[in-house]
């Protein structure tokens, strides 16, 4: 690495504990942050490692245990006492208001004592500090007119513009190509050179290993150990994380699928703006054949599953299922067509976070039988049937009569997963279907897809997650500003490649 | 139309819309921050009673404003704090406060031994310069003729408008409107701006009731201010959350009421045209202008704030 950072320490947490509604997030967590080094905190998703980050940042305030700040003892009571203190986050869902311009954003909240907004200072300021860090930006640009990877630089910017020791950066790379990585990752180095402490979470062990000085491990919201990088071995760091040896499942090679099951022409639809967000996209899905959809969020992939499950109506092109156009139908008509649907946000939209689990498993189904009798819904079939479907599919934690947002993230989405199963779907269309879950639910969920795929389901996974596409699909198309840029086997694809896609450097001719 | 009509009209439009550029925006302001106030009426109400009460007693105009302006903060205080701190339905509280506003301005009107209600004022706003300036054609009358509330809604409205886009403290307020989160996150202190603004526009909304009771109709009566304080609410949307516009828009509706008496003098056929039918004029253009407004693509450049109504909690995951 480029400096050694020094033996000062920026920051101490001693014996923190936090809980949200019962469930430990932090359990007697201790860490250690040194000035001038790029610490990474490695776990799983849900094991504590954002908790750790909103507590150090004044977002919450922890149950128990000391936070000590350069030596002496802190509490931040919220985010402005962290910030005026010196220690920033740039969280995974961005802090930016996105209706204002760049340099508004700087300025909100800044602690100059000065009445008057200087546009003119800020954007000048921002400009600087822009090519200061390689980092270019438009001062004048409204948010919600920035890509994600802008974005982001915007949130890092704004923290060097108060000029932050302390930077935590909550998965910065989950929605950014591997090359905007890379360029973070330099950008994280030349702040750790200035003696700023960079906090870097992940769960991905090779952005670790490259990038960071030390690492601290979290399991299950406990501290598992803190080592130098250099002495670390990346088996060692993956069984501290999960707590035991353990292999994702991957699909099999298959070399023929079945006739067409969804077949996608010249595919346009419209964006919460009224501009497109999906511009002419085609496709088949075969029987038992697994597209993936790769792409950095935000490039369209919201509108595409939107127009194919009709929630919103596509503009122009066709969507056939099995030989039936379904291009216009209600979404009822979708359900009734047997194709299935996993949306991004569980208890947003899959699920109805009040109703109890029995009520949610049937939500699809009710209206036919055994569900239903006439018009009449029968009581005893929402208990039996959804005795059997927590059974067969191991949710756990379901306690009767009692709404299903108690319920874990792993166990809402097998949840989810199983409903949408239980329909006998002929396609499955999947967004992030493994986003948030830990490894165990992971697993589970990744065997129900894989499943459905050898009973000769049509599936579209859109997903950020490379890992998990490269797993499960077959072929891999590479969304980018709402169109098709990269089409190839799975077999033929790497991270590199379709990041380069990913970001619209270049377009190949698809297939 | 003759040009002393049409003049007797602007005249009007401007004193029936000066109370509605008070109501407007402070409601902006409210509605800026993400708080809706649908109790603007009953802030109104309470202030026009409350500064009728006070001149009444003292003979003190500027003490009469002063308690309006106190009297409309201290019920919108309410509201602030269900929907800020308890983080209830604002549209139920703000409705509620409507209510219980014009009920309360009733009973305070007839309440006691010598009610307010019939009394005129002891002392009415009048126009602050006289003479030759006045005389003036156009010009004259338009800007020298009026009363001093009527300049200083000018001056709320500019400033409004300066503050919200040229300050600091106005980019913290458009920020918690829009993401409260971000905001917090950025070191702005949401419930503090919230409650600031929840209490100006009850300050201005009493101030515009005051205008009625003591300016346009400086007598008590159980209803002084006809559907102002609705129509207010409707102009924040039609004005697109810009005080700037809000002074365009009221005095839209003010030339909207006054134009049934303007019709009545013309003679026939316009004085044919049922007065009640008139009356409704208003309303149908605030129904129009909404249908106008939010339809379509329109709707997106609109700029309600994202966040109103929406309550906010810190630690929500």
């Amino acid at each position: 690495m480029t400096q050694a950072p020094t033996d000062t320490l920026a920051v101490e947490l001693c014996g923190v504990d936090k809980s949200f509604y019962g469930v430990k997030a932090n359990d007697n967590v201790d860490f250690k942050l040194a000035q001038g080094e790029v610490h990474a905190l490695l776990g799983e998703n849900g094991a504590g490692k954002s908790t750790l980050c909103s507590i150090l940042a004044g977002l919450y305030r922890p149950d128990a245990g000391d936070v000590f700040f350069e030596g002496e003892e802190v509490t931040f009571k919220n985010p402005k006492e962290a910030l005026a203190s010196g220690v920033g986050m740039v969280y995974q869902h961005f802090r930016l208001v996105s209706n204002l311009t760049v340099a508004e954003n700087f300025a909100l909240g800044h602690p100059d004592t000065g009445v008057r907004l200087n546009q003119k200072e800020i954007h000048k300021a921002a400009r600087e500090l822009g090519e200061k860090y390689d980092l270019p930006i438009d001062p004048a640009a409204r948010i919600w007119q920035l890509s994600v990877g802008e974005q982001q630089r915007v949130e890092i910017l704004k923290l060097l513009y108060r000029n932050v020791k302390i930077l935590i950066l909550d998965e910065p790379t989950a929605v950014l190509t591997p090359q905007e990585g890379q360029a973070l990752f330099k950008t994280m180095r030349q702040m750790a050179a200035e003696g700023r402490s960079v906090i870097f979470v992940s769960h991905k062990l090779d952005e670790v290993k490259q990038v960071s000085d030390r690492v601290t491990v979290l399991r299950n919201g406990k501290t598992v150990g803190g080592v130098a990088t250099a002495d670390a071995d990346t088996r060692e760091l993956a069984r501290m994380m999960v707590g035991r040896d353990l292999v994702l499942p991957t699909r099999d090679t298959v070399e023929d699928f079945g006739d067409v099951m969804l077949s996608v022409k010249d595919l346009h639809v419209p964006g919460d703006r009224g501009l497109e967000a999906v511009r002419g996209m085609s496709f088949d899905i075969r029987e038992g054949e697994v597209i993936g959809i790769a792409g950095v969020s935000g490039n369209g992939q919201r509108e595409l599953a939107y127009g194919l499950v009709g929630l919103r109506k596509p503009s122009a092109g066709s969507v056939v299922l099995d030989g039936a156009d379904i291009t216009n139908n209600t979404v009822l008509e979708h359900i009734d067509a047997h194709q299935g649907y996993v949306p991004q946000s569980r208890l947003g939209m899959g699920l109805a976070p009040g109703l109890t689990t029995d009520e949610n498993l049937a939500l699809k189904a009710y209206r036919s039988p055994p569900y239903s009798k006439g018009r009449r819904l029968v009581a005893s079939a929402f208990r039996d049937e959804g005795d059997r479907i927590v059974d067969e599919y191991d949710i756990r934690g379901v306690r009767p009569g009692l709404p299903i947002r108690l319920l874990s993230g792993g166990n809402l989405q097998k949840a989810l997963v199983a409903r949408e199963i239980e329909l006998e779907p002929k396609v499955l269309i999947l967004r992030s279907p493994t986003r948030g879950l830990d490894v165990g639910a992971t697993e589970q969920v990744r065997n129900l897809i894989l499943k459905e795929r050898a009973r000769g389901v049509a599936t579209l996974l859109i997903s950020e997650d490379l890992d998990e596409l490269l797993a499960l699909s077959d072929r891999l198309l590479v969304i980018f500003e709402g169109e098709i840029v990269g089409e190839m086997p799975a077999e033929e694809a790497t991270a590199e490649r379709l990041g380069l896609l990913m970001s619209g450097q270049v377009e190949e001719a698809s297939a | 139309m003759n040009e002393s009509l049409l003049m007797l009209t602007v005249m009007a439009a401007i004193g029936l819309g000066t109370p509605l550029i008070f109501a407007t925006v402070g409601e902006i302001l409210t509605e800026r921050s993400g708080i809706l106030n649908l109790g603007v009426q009953g802030m109104m109400l309470i202030g026009a009673v409350a500064g009728f009460w006070a001149t009444f007693t003292t003979g003190n105009l500027f003490l009469g404003v002063v308690i309006a302006i106190f009297a409309g903060a201290a019920l919108s205080s309410i509201h602030a704090f269900l929907s800020i701190t308890l983080r209830v339905s604002q549209i139920v509280s703000g409705l509620a406060l409507a209510i219980f506003g014009t009920g309360l301005a009733s009973f305070l009107g007839r309440a006691g031994g010598n009610p307010l209600v019939g009394n005129p004022s002891r002392a009415v706003f009048e126009p602050v310069f006289t003479g030759s300036i006045t005389e003036i054609p156009l010009i004259g009358p338009l800007l020298f003729g009026q009363d001093l509330l009527v300049y200083l809604s000018w001056a709320i409205a500019a400033g409004a408008s300066y503050y919200l886009f040229h300050t600091r403290m106005g980019l913290s307020l458009r920020a918690v409107g829009e993401d409260p989160a971000s905001a917090e996150s950025a070191g702005v202190n949401v419930s503090r701006i919230r409650y600031t603004h929840v209490l100006i526009g009850g300050a201005l909304a009493g101030l515009g009731g005051a205008y009625f009771s003591l300016a346009l109709t400086p007598t008590w009566q159980d209803d002084p201010i006809g559907a102002a304080g609705w129509i207010a609410i409707a102009l924040v949307i039609l004005s697109s959350w810009r005080p700037g516009r809000a002074v365009f828009a009221a005095y839209l509706f003010g030339a909207a009421e006054r134009v049934q008496f303007t019709l009545q003098t013309l003679g026939e056929p316009w004085s044919d045209i049922p007065s009640t039918l008139l009356a409704m004029l208003p309303f149908v253009l605030a129904i129009i202008a909404m249908i106008v407004l939010t339809s379509g693509k329109r709707a997106r450049y609109l700029g309600a704030p994202e966040a109103l109504a929406i309550p906010y909690f810190r630690e929500q995951r």
